[in-house]
């Protein structure tokens, strides 16, 4: 009797969680969808307060730009520490600490990581920028691509090493040249896996990248960007911009979508050495 | 041309020796510039820690530990204490956590056990990964606008049938309350739950089930007595990482809990989290205001890493062992 | 110690060719563990060398010894003397990049890169910064291990869509292609069919005129067919260990018709290992 009870509830739990899930996936894709104008709210700016035009191209672009400073910072710092981690210091102490203070850093709330750039970059600066916020993105960025990373320099075989250093290549040689094209599918998942984090993050945005209701591409001035946008449209009371808050949470959950599957792809691509 | 036979004969006893060329410099440098990042890695962790410590020593200085108890906020008068989003964050997340946690733990058992055919479970766990995916200002927006309206009523109802048990007392509700923040919390953590006890549970070794079924157990009885047991170090940490997010999560609390400064017993009333402060209040925040978000961002802080930290120890202790 | 001045003897077997690699009372420890006790032999140039013996004597071990492979082991340390070509190959002066240049390895499990063939072995020739027409040197390092006929229309194909034993002669060409000294085998025939084993086994004949070969092998019948020198290690236990210790070294007929040891009279007539 307990049994049927218990087993019910399973059924019960997992079809309360989906609900929501659906609901969100729904009404986001009926307001949103209601809501895109083509061309008009992928080339237009926000409209004043009132009126029903516009768009928010510009928080489009900003994504991509904020997305693409803290690409710059984060992959090469991520995958040459995690390059250390497998290959060389690999069991080492130092290895040990790294991998668990990246850990602990993955747990670190996004807004914490803006407080960090807001004082590292905008209080010196004097003022919001593109750049402090891409610097916020890439802290939270990089404790996912060195885990990522060193995930997939793990799982090259050690013959290849062995190989490699056989033949007569340095350690430099021997991880450009033959470990990282093999770790390569994985480690572009795993990239691309924090690329689609981030882009959904408003927190670390709110004090360094701020926002900006222009066109702007200049990485030292404020920008604006998807997520910051659809929350601050969603407290002005003006249905218009609740409207397009909607339009762009659709197009932020598209972006984070085709990411998640680009994902996906990349890690189908697996090495020959399987 | 040069051909084998030629260079065979050429090469006697080539040295051995160390020289400095470029292979040998590029070797070096490149194993120096690794390890540097690697501990520049390791040390992003302090330097966020320091910084954030350092930005808040002026409201440190001024306002000391009494900021943890004191409930104003008052950017006019310059005295800030966050007692009430201390409260708010701590109770938002154990309601979310007291839903996640049975939620999570039964999901995941449905999921291990054979309830239902695969191409079923396959499906339902791809989609719960999903709900990872759904930036959390989306969820926000989604509660301001659907769950809220949707869940108004039945807050009234609460209020109106119940009133009189403190938690769900207070003045009429409106919908920003603790109690919607604490779930949509729990949607967001218990996919987290959800993949590290079914990690939890795919490892332990099949001779465990095996035997308690052996002995008479029932199914139930086996998952109750014997797997979760075997597998509560998972369950466990995959909890304190679950509490880390839902205490760290901002634009679902800022959107949704009301942010007001006050401490109420009723979950049915708006309250105020650390989260939701900061990012409601640092567009036009003057200097002491700006040390005193940075002292609750420490507070915050130091709230997430101990439990973060807990949770690492945890999962690798526990990992020596098996 | 009565024995170590026998092997000296038998090892003055092809005491009229150069030896190559020259190793004296080796010792092999890992961390505590004192694998390898006592080595005294010496490689002649030019020809094949088989290390037999039963599991655990610590034949591959002192092989990996020779190409400083065993570096990559934390716990591993040595004492003694390893000599190539009257160079010490321990000493700190030494870069083993450079050791492994001049020796080169095939491993038990063939172990191409997850490239074509033509950049299998284009990849140690780039890394070794050798001269020369490349297309060239592909085909040459191919004929020389025999897999020429067999891959020149399909250079393009990953080095690892190829048969077992065609990977095998490929990992060959592959060390060959960067010119050493010394190609070291250990087992390499362990993992492939009979017809392939023969293949390569008249492979090492053909090579030894340009190579010296040192091969472990578990196949006692192939160390007779294919070696010039054979020495034999076996195994005492010490402390509640396996020790390996070389128990004899000499021509490879008179390890298999006439040893001078009872251990080898019986390892090599089946006795055990």
């Amino acid at each position: 009797m307990l049994s049927i009870i218990l087993t019910s509830l399973t059924f019960i739990f997992t079809t309360a969680i989906l609900i929501p899930l659906f609901m969100v996936v729904i009404n986001v894709s009926a307001k949103g969808v209601n809501q895109l104008k083509f061309p008009d709210t992928f080339t237009q700016l926000p409209p004043p307060p009132g009126l029903t035009e516009g768009g928010f191209g510009h928080a489009i672009i900003g994504t991509l730009i904020t997305l693409a400073i803290a690409s710059s910072i984060a992959v090469p710092f991520g995958i040459l520490s995690a390059i250390y981690l497998a290959e060389f210091g690999r069991g080492s102490k130092i290895a040990y600490l790294v991998k668990f203070s990246a850990n602990v850093l993955t747990g670190v709330p996004a807004i914490l990581c803006g407080l960090f750039a807001y004082s590292v970059v905008v209080m010196p600066m004097g003022g919001f920028s593109a750049f402090s916020g891409g610097v916020a993105l890439a802290v939270l960025m990089l404790p996912i691509i060195v885990r990522a990373t060193e995930e997939a320099l793990l799982l090259v075989p050690n013959e290849m090493r062995q190989a490699a250093i056989g033949v007569g290549s340095t350690r430099f040689q021997m991880v450009i040249s033959i470990i990282i094209p093999a770790a390569l599918p994985a480690i572009i998942t795993g990239v691309v896996l924090a690329l689609a984090r981030a882009a959904g993050e408003a927190a670390p945005l709110l004090f360094t990248a701020f926002n900006n209701n222009f066109w702007a591409t200049d990485p030292m001035q404020p920008i604006a960007t998807l997520p910051v946008l659809i929350y601050f449209f969603s407290i002005i009371p003006y249905k218009a911009s609740q409207d397009l808050a909607w339009a762009a949470a659709m197009v932020l959950v598209a972006i984070v979508l085709i990411f998640s599957i680009v994902a996906r792809l990349a890690g189908k691509q697996k090495a020959f050495y399987s | 041309m040069t051909t084998f036979d030629d260079i065979q004969d050429k090469v006697p006893a080539p040295s051995l020796e160390k020289k400095i060329s470029s292979d040998r410099v590029l070797d070096v440098g490149f194993w120096g510039l690794t390890l540097l990042l690697a501990i520049s890695a390791g040390a992003v962790l302090i330097w966020v820690i320091l910084q954030t410590a350092n930005s808040s020593l002026p409201a440190i200085q001024q306002f000391g530990l009494g900021f943890l108890t004191t409930m104003t906020w008052n950017p006019v008068t310059n005295i800030y204490g966050v007692l009430p989003q201390i409260y708010g964050t701590l109770v938002t997340s154990f309601i979310a956590l007291l839903i996640a946690i049975p939620v999570g733990v039964g999901v995941a058992v449905f999921l291990t056990e054979d309830f239902v055919p695969r191409y079923i479970t396959t499906p339902i766990a791809f989609a719960i990964e999903l709900i990872v995916a759904i930036p959390s200002v989306v969820l926000g927006l989604w509660g301001i606008f659907v769950l809220i309206p949707f869940l108004r009523p039945f807050f009234q109802f609460l209020n109106n049938t119940f009133g009189w048990i403190p938690i769900f007392g207070g003045g009429a509700p409106r919908g920003n309350n603790l109690l919607v923040v604490g779930l949509v919390l729990s949607l967001m953590i218990v996919p987290l739950i959800i993949s590290i006890t079914r990690s939890t549970f795919e490892v332990l070794p099949p001779s465990l089930r095996a035997g308690s079924l052996a002995l008479g157990a029932t199914r139930w009885e086996t998952i109750l007595k014997v797997l979760i047991p075997a597998g509560l170090s998972g369950i466990i940490s995959s909890v304190m990482l679950a509490l880390g997010r839902a205490m760290g999560e901002t634009m679902v609390a800022a959107m949704m809990v009301g942010n007001a400064n006050r401490i109420d017993i009723s979950i049915l009333q708006p309250g105020a989290t650390i989260t939701g402060l900061i990012a409601s209040q640092f567009g036009e925040a003057g200097r002491l205001q700006v040390s005193a978000l940075m002292y609750a961002g420490l507070v915050l802080m130091v709230l997430s890493l101990i439990v973060n930290i807990l949770a690492e120890l945890i999962i690798r202790r526990f990992q020596n062992i098996e | 110690m009565t024995v170590n001045n026998e092997l000296i003897n038998q090892s003055q077997a092809f005491s009229d060719s150069t030896s190559v690699i020259d190793v004296e009372d080796w010792n092999v420890y890992y961390g505590d563990f004192h694998a390898l006790k006592s080595i005294f032999l010496k490689v002649p140039k030019n020809k094949v060398t088989a290390f037999i013996g039963p599991s655990g004597c610590g034949k591959s071990t002192l092989l990996r010894c020779f190409n400083r492979l065993n570096d990559l082991i934390p716990s591993f340390r040595a004492t003694g003397r390893m000599t190539y070509h009257g160079q010490d190959l321990y000493s700190s002066n030494v870069d083993a990049v450079q050791v492994r240049r001049r020796i080169g390895m095939v491993f038990q499990k063939p172990n191409p890169f997850p490239k074509s063939i033509y950049d299998n072995i284009a990849y140690g020739v780039r890394v070794n910064g050798i001269k020369g027409d490349m297309d060239e040197i592909v085909e040459q390092s191919l004929r020389r291990a025999a897999l020429w006929d067999e891959v020149k229309d399909k250079l393009k194909q990953n080095g690892t869509a190829i048969s077992g034993g065609q990977q095998q002669r490929l990992c060959i060409a592959r060390a060959i292609a960067v010119q050493p000294d010394v190609v070291l085998m250990d087992e390499p025939c362990a993992s492939l069919d009979p017809i392939s084993t023969l293949k390569i086994e008249e492979l090492i004949h053909q090579l030894k005129e340009n190579y010296t070969i040192v091969i472990v092998t578990h196949n006692m019948q192939q160390a007779s067919r294919v070696a010039d020198l054979t020495a034999f290690f076996n195994v005492r236990v010490v402390d509640d260990k396996r020790q390996g210790y070389l128990a004899e070294v000499d021509r490879t007929e008179i390890i298999f018709q006439n040893p001078k040891e009872e251990a080898t009279q019986q390892y090599v007539s089946g006795r055990f290992g």
